[in-house]
């Protein structure tokens, strides 16, 4: 499987309009400037859609960092 | 930049640059808007604020933290009060009912469960008319997320979707009688997308965000129609092609006889029914207008066909011939008086539309494919012909529109103009605002743009309160003539100087168009003179600010006989005077009615 990593990085330099931004796997709500509890939302949602995946209000719960979400979706893409 | 292009998930993903480049638009209008919700409101208001950038306004919102629309209307209005919002949207859901009847409920109980819901909503909207005084929207309710009792819950007094039905249906009742609240379908909204494409369960407990994205951004276009209906920045008129789109065929080819439409075949019928849609849009007060690549006398011969619903008499505006469409488009918006951001224009050739989107800005150019059973559902999602209310004038603006074309016939007859005013044999009648029209001048305030000297947008409270505070002259006037009755139509509001009460300020003038040039503002302008007289003003002082779209009115109060004082306030702006101590009725063409209230 490819590394989503860069796939992901762009999502989030839309979404917060930042060109610049750049995201690692331990990027994190805490380190990453307005990655606030609505913009979370709009990560998830944007993620789901552009991979066609719903993820369960359990793994949401899971989720700590970008490498966990990456994790996740792989999980999700290869269970397609 | 047009959103209209990108698809949900793009608006979503690049809502922020999308949002940095809309804001930068020339013109855009202020708008506050107060939004109290049952749910996290955010993603909602996100979007909203996307689609009224394209639509021409700068909103800045209020939202009330999760699920305090009750606390933050009822116990706290003071917030909402000093954030002075233009509007509040009271946005609840399902999920917020709060006194659901038991399952075990009797009928007898049912009403009690009803008024105990409808109490609580009352007071929210009580408390911001007292408080905030400001435009109220409050969406109905979707039906529940699970039915309890299955066909049942919607038939037993126990059942919630009964209940849900039956509070839809009170605050129905409630927005019909009361002109401060409107009310949102987000009932229908829910309907059309499809429950289980609305409700997200794992939003609604992760954010307490209660729908989708496409349930949010269905709220949100729907909310932007709504607003764009108050300003009045709805559409008026349906421009339509011929050949492919009112029927089908190619009339010129194939022969009057020959155009499929009636109820032979399916595809003849599908352009039945789109004939049907257009016919009772008309009805509703829209305007349609012909707009074809054909030999005139051919095209209309197709609506002598015996199967087409729509007839000749039913367009305000008929163009046939082989002109390019954007040109002829652009006559019929001379003919008619309007602008062509108030038109829609549908043809089934994708050229076509876009040489007349590329052509004239601000017309809306919908693609409806080429498949005319779907035209109509398209027309009707993109909601351009959204309304408040119907007014009385609504539902007889086609009428009038005829009418006016009759009178064009009669003025051709005349040596002068003077003698062709006096044979329309025209009454007014011109009095203060009061109660039966408070509404109708409101809306008038918001929806002319081109016989209107300043612009000035009122609300209904802002209205209501020029009466009530003493210090203001308003005025309208209706015009009716031997072809009918035009309605009110004409506007002037002084404001008396509160420094100098010998002078006032004339704050709004505005007349509608389908009466231009009957003398109507100068039979205005003797009723305001001698009002203002009877209060012991001598001085009227006029100005006229510039906008894209009134610069028929520059010389309006030089054509009164007002004289220039400063052109002084920036690009174009003029202040005008007229010393009115000695002022003498003008109006000759026009018969004035005894007035009713001093």
């Amino acid at each position: 499987m490819p590394d989503l990593l860069p796939e992901i990085q762009d999502i989030f330099r839309d979404i917060f309009d930042e060109e610049s931004l750049v995201i690692t796997r331990e990027s994190n709500a805490s380190n990453v400037a307005d990655w606030d509890s609505l913009a979370h939302v709009n990560l998830v949602t944007a993620i789901e859609k552009k991979y066609k995946i719903k993820f369960a209000l359990a793994e949401l719960q899971e989720l700590k960092n970008v490498g966990d979400m990456i994790d996740l979706i792989e999980k999700k893409l290869a269970e397609k | 930049m047009n959103l209209h292009s990108y698809s949900l998930d793009e608006l979503l993903l690049k809502r922020r640059g999308l949002r940095r480049r809309l804001l930068a638009t020339d013109g855009l209008k202020e708008i506050r808007i107060a939004v109290l919700g049952g749910t996290t409101t955010n993603e909602l208001v996100d979007l909203l604020e996307l689609l009224l950038l394209n639509s021409g306004f700068r909103p800045t919102f209020y939202q009330s933290d999760y699920g305090r629309y009750y606390e933050d209307a009822v116990l706290e209005p003071q917030t909402i009060a000093d954030f002075q919002p233009d509007l509040v949207y009271v946005h609840t859901c399902s999920l917020n009912i709060q006194s659901p009847p038991p399952v075990s409920c009797s009928e007898d109980k049912f009403g009690t469960y009803v008024e105990s819901e409808m109490n609580r909503f009352r007071a929210v909207w009580r408390s911001l008319e007292a408080n905030v005084g400001c435009q109220i929207i409050q969406n109905n309710f979707e039906p529940p997320a699970s039915a309890l009792l299955g066909n049942l819950d919607a038939a037993s007094p126990g059942g919630l979707s009964r209940f849900i039905a039956e509070l839809n249906r009170a605050v129905a009742a409630e927005a019909a009688t009361n002109p401060r609240l409107l009310l949102q379908d987000l009932n229908a909204i829910a309907a059309r997308i499809g429950m289980n494409q609305w409700f997200d369960p794992e939003r609604w407990f992760s954010y307490k965000v209660a729908n989708t994205v496409e349930g949010s951004f269905g709220v949100a276009t729907s909310l932007n129609a709504m607003i764009g209906a108050m300003y009045g920045r709805s559409r008026k008129v349906l421009v339509l092609d011929l050949d492919n789109t009112l029927w089908g065929g190619v009339i010129g080819d194939d022969g009057a006889d020959k155009i499929l439409i009636g109820r032979e075949t399916p595809i003849a019928e599908a352009y039945t029914a789109f004939q049907e849609y257009c016919l009772a849009l008309r009805e509703r007060g829209i305007l349609l207008a012909v707009c074809s690549k054909n030999d005139e006398s051919i095209a209309k011969s197709g609506f002598a066909h015996p199967d087409s619903v729509l007839k000749l008499e039913h367009f305000s505006a008929f163009k046939a011939n082989w002109e390019p469409k954007h040109e002829n488009i652009l006559a019929i918006a001379q003919d008619l008086n309007l602008g062509v951001d108030s038109f829609v224009f549908v043809d089934d050739n994708p050229a076509e539309r876009a040489i007349v989107e590329g052509q004239i800005p601000g017309i809306a150019v919908p693609d409806v494919g080429s498949d005319v059973s779907k035209y109509a559902s398209i027309l009707d999602a993109r909601r351009y012909f959204e309304a408040t209310s119907l007014a009385k004038e609504d539902l007889t603006r086609a009428k009038l529109y005829e009418e006016n074309a009759q009178r064009a016939q009669l003025e051709q007859k005349f040596a002068n103009y003077g003698e062709y005013l006096d044979s329309l044999e025209m009454t007014a009648e011109i009095d203060v605002f009061n109660p039966t029209y408070m509404e109708r001048v409101a809306q008038l305030t918001n929806k002319t743009n081109q016989f209107n000297l300043t612009t000035r947008r009122y609300t209904l409270a802002e209205i209501e309160s020029t009466v009530s505070d003493g210090r203001h002259i308003g005025i309208y006037g209706k015009l009716t003539d031997r072809f009918g009755d035009n309605g009110l139509i004409s506007i002037v509001l002084g404001r008396v100087d509160p420094n100098d009460r010998s002078v006032l300020h004339l704050d709004l003038w505005l007349m509608s168009c389908r009466v231009l040039k009957r003398e109507m503002e100068i039979a205005m302008l003797d009723a305001i003179a001698d009002r203002a007289r009877e209060r012991g003003i001598g001085t009227l002082l006029g100005y006229y600010l510039p906008t894209a779209k009134n610069g028929m009115v520059k010389d309006h109060y030089e054509k009164l006989g007002f004289s220039l004082v400063s052109n002084e306030q920036g690009a174009g702006a003029t202040t005008w005077s007229l010393d009115i101590t000695n002022y003498a009725a003008r109006s000759r063409h026009i018969r004035t009615m005894e007035k009713v209230n001093a």
